[in-house]
């Protein structure tokens, strides 16, 4: 039993990271209809901004973590500006646009090995192997940061897209692009705005996954593609679907590298991958997007 | 000497992979990010099969292609009926499955350490299986795509809607393509196996199954010569790019070239021509009038 709760607590960790990175993958899908392979770089840098940030610049992990947090959403803006706008004003298409972020995703990662070596590298936090005692299982103090910090960042987004005017707008050019450009909304202006968000909490996840784990350069395109098979269980362009697939994935992922074997976790994630698209292609939450005219 | 037809060797045979995913890719306009697994199918098979059944080479080779194409048929089936990037994260997720199951399961695949003990090429051996293989590949996808099936794959790339219109059946024609480079993948594995005497899971990563991709955008969407082109360029390159970080170099250069291509020229270095005499007999004429004009000047 003790070890069943140290088990959720665990999962829900993950999963709040998990959620963060792919209510990314769910916000940009659901207004240009296109999987952005480049979202890995952001967590990237995330990751390594936050070992820069501690070992040069300052000793305090929260400073470090807005530190991650800037990184991931420039890197993300700087993405958007010189590879995706320049294809989205000249109408390519969306293979186009998945090709291109697979081509960035190759430079960002072999930068880092270029920069930091392929070594890990220890993020040097006083959280080390603290942890508190409740109902008899002994809890990191980190899991419960994390958790704190990716429920209030979930909640804050959802705060923005539904109460905001901004918000309003974002939502609206989800439905039907063109016509939101034709209503006045500067269309571009909110993508800009969309990627700075998604590569934010990149960020952030970038941040947590290096204090967690330790950081190195394929770190990030391992846990991006666990993500990415989140909000393609909980359904493409689906929020919520993003955040429900986050949980479902990582409360697997956990159950069965604690009971059966953590050989197994990865070949679960994709089987659980492969299963919903031939079940239900459209995940549990998502509406169905044509191709047809 | 040895070395350089080993290289020569190992460019065939990715030559024919990149050609299959070409076909899909390039004609069909079907992305995929885990044609790797395909190979990797075909390699363990072909090298199973010719150990346990004490069968020619041969006979693995169709072996490893049969199941390649069925497992692909298995997986297109219901991701092609819908939108495009449920193909694409369906390959995805099926390369890497692959790769992780050839990991686990030791007692078939030999786990990381790999398969081995094998019938295997024995030095020059490779090079009359793998040659004749290709050109028959070459010669076969040709007359593939100048056929009616080609033109109605081409078609349903540059207009689905349109082409679903004048009643080319959208969904055979993509099963089609997926099954052709299903094929080819594992045909390309299944020789890798035996020239390389040892199939591990290394060798099939999702790495790899970018590179294929990347060869054929590289190459040009929708041309057999520039896919061809691009296999001679690209194979070879790590084997020459051997001193120290020039790994990571060509990595950010291929991300790079990447990048640039489809910014500046979506269609590919070579486009959707292909080479011929008598292509080649105009350009010249052209660039020697042109050449001319400007000496009369």
């Amino acid at each position: 039993m003790v070890l069943f709760f140290q088990q959720i607590i665990n999962a829900l960790a993950i999963g709040g990271i998990y959620a963060l990175m792919s209510v990314g993958y769910a916000l940009i899908y659901s207004l240009l209809r296109f999987t952005n392979f480049a979202h890995s770089v952001a967590v990237t840098f995330g990751s390594y901004a936050i070992y820069v940030a501690l070992t040069h610049i300052t000793s305090n992990f929260y400073l470090g973590l807005i530190f991650g947090v800037l990184v991931g959403a420039v890197i993300a803006l700087i993405i958007e500006l010189t590879a995706y706008k320049p294809l989205l004003i000249k109408n390519s298409a969306r293979s186009s646009l998945t090709i291109i972020g697979l081509g960035i995703s190759t430079i960002g990662t072999n930068m880092i090995i270029l920069i930091f070596s392929s070594r890990f590298k220890v993020i040097p936090t006083d959280f080390g192997g603290k942890s508190i005692q409740l109902l008899g299982a002994y809890i990191s103090v980190l899991d419960i940061i994390i958790i704190a910090i990716c429920l209030v960042m979930l909640l804050g987004v959802f705060l923005f897209i539904n109460k905001t005017r901004t918000g309003l707008a974002i939502r609206a050019a989800s439905h039907d692009l063109d016509s939101t450009a034709l209503m006045g909304v500067d269309v571009q202006k909110f993508l800009s705005i969309i990627f700075i968000l998604a590569g934010a909490m990149a960020g952030i996840a970038g941040v947590m996954l290096a204090t967690k784990y330790q950081a190195y350069p394929s770190l990030a395109t391992t846990m991006t593609n666990k993500s990415f098979i989140s909000s393609v269980v909980g359904g493409l362009g689906s929020l919520g679907g993003a955040v429900a697939g986050s949980f479902i994935l990582s409360t697997g992922e956990v159950m069965i590298s604690g009971y059966v074997s953590s050989e197994l976790r990865d070949l679960f994630s994709y089987g659980l991958l492969i299963l919903v698209l031939l079940v239900r292609p459209y995940g549990l939450m998502g509406k169905r997007f044509d191709d047809k005219a | 000497m040895t070395y350089w037809l080993g290289v020569l060797v190992q460019t065939c045979i990715y030559m024919i992979a990149i050609i299959g995913v070409s076909i899909l890719s390039g004609f069909c306009g079907l992305f995929t990010l885990g044609h790797a697994g395909f190979m990797a199918i075909g390699a363990y098979t072909s090298a199973i099969v010719v150990n346990t059944f004490d069968v020619p080479i041969f006979v693995g080779l169709l072996a490893g292609m049969l199941l390649s194409t069925l497992l692909g048929l298995l997986i297109g089936a219901p991701t092609l009926r819908i939108n495009g990037d449920y193909f694409i994260i369906a390959t995805m997720g099926i390369g890497e499955a692959i790769y992780l199951l050839s990991q686990y399961l030791i007692p078939v695949t030999g786990g990381p350490y790999g398969y081995m003990d094998f019938h295997s090429f024995r030095g020059m051996e490779a090079l009359f299986y793998v040659v004749p293989i290709l050109i028959v590949v070459i010669v076969v996808t040709y007359f593939f795509i100048k056929s009616k099936h080609g033109r109605n794959i081409v078609a349903l790339r540059e207009n689905e809607m349109a082409a679903l219109t004048v009643g080319i059946n959208v969904y055979r024609y993509k099963m089609i393509s997926m099954g052709y480079s299903c094929a080819l993948c594992g045909l390309a594995g299944g020789l890798l196996a035996h020239y390389m005497t040892n199939v591990n899971p290394a060798m099939f990563t999702s790495t790899k199954s970018n590179d294929l991709v990347i060869a054929v955008v590289l190459g040009g969407r929708g041309s057999l010569t520039g896919a061809i082109i691009a296999a001679m360029i690209l194979t070879p390159l790590p084997e020459l790019l051997r001193f120290s970080s020039a790994q990571e170099w060509r990595l950010i250069m291929y991300g790079l070239t990447i990048v640039l291509v489809i910014l500046f020229r979506p269609t590919g270095l070579y486009g959707d021509r292909e080479f011929s005499i008598s292509g080649l007999a105009k350009w010249i004429k052209r660039h020697s009038q042109r050449l001319m004009k400007r000496g009369e000047n």
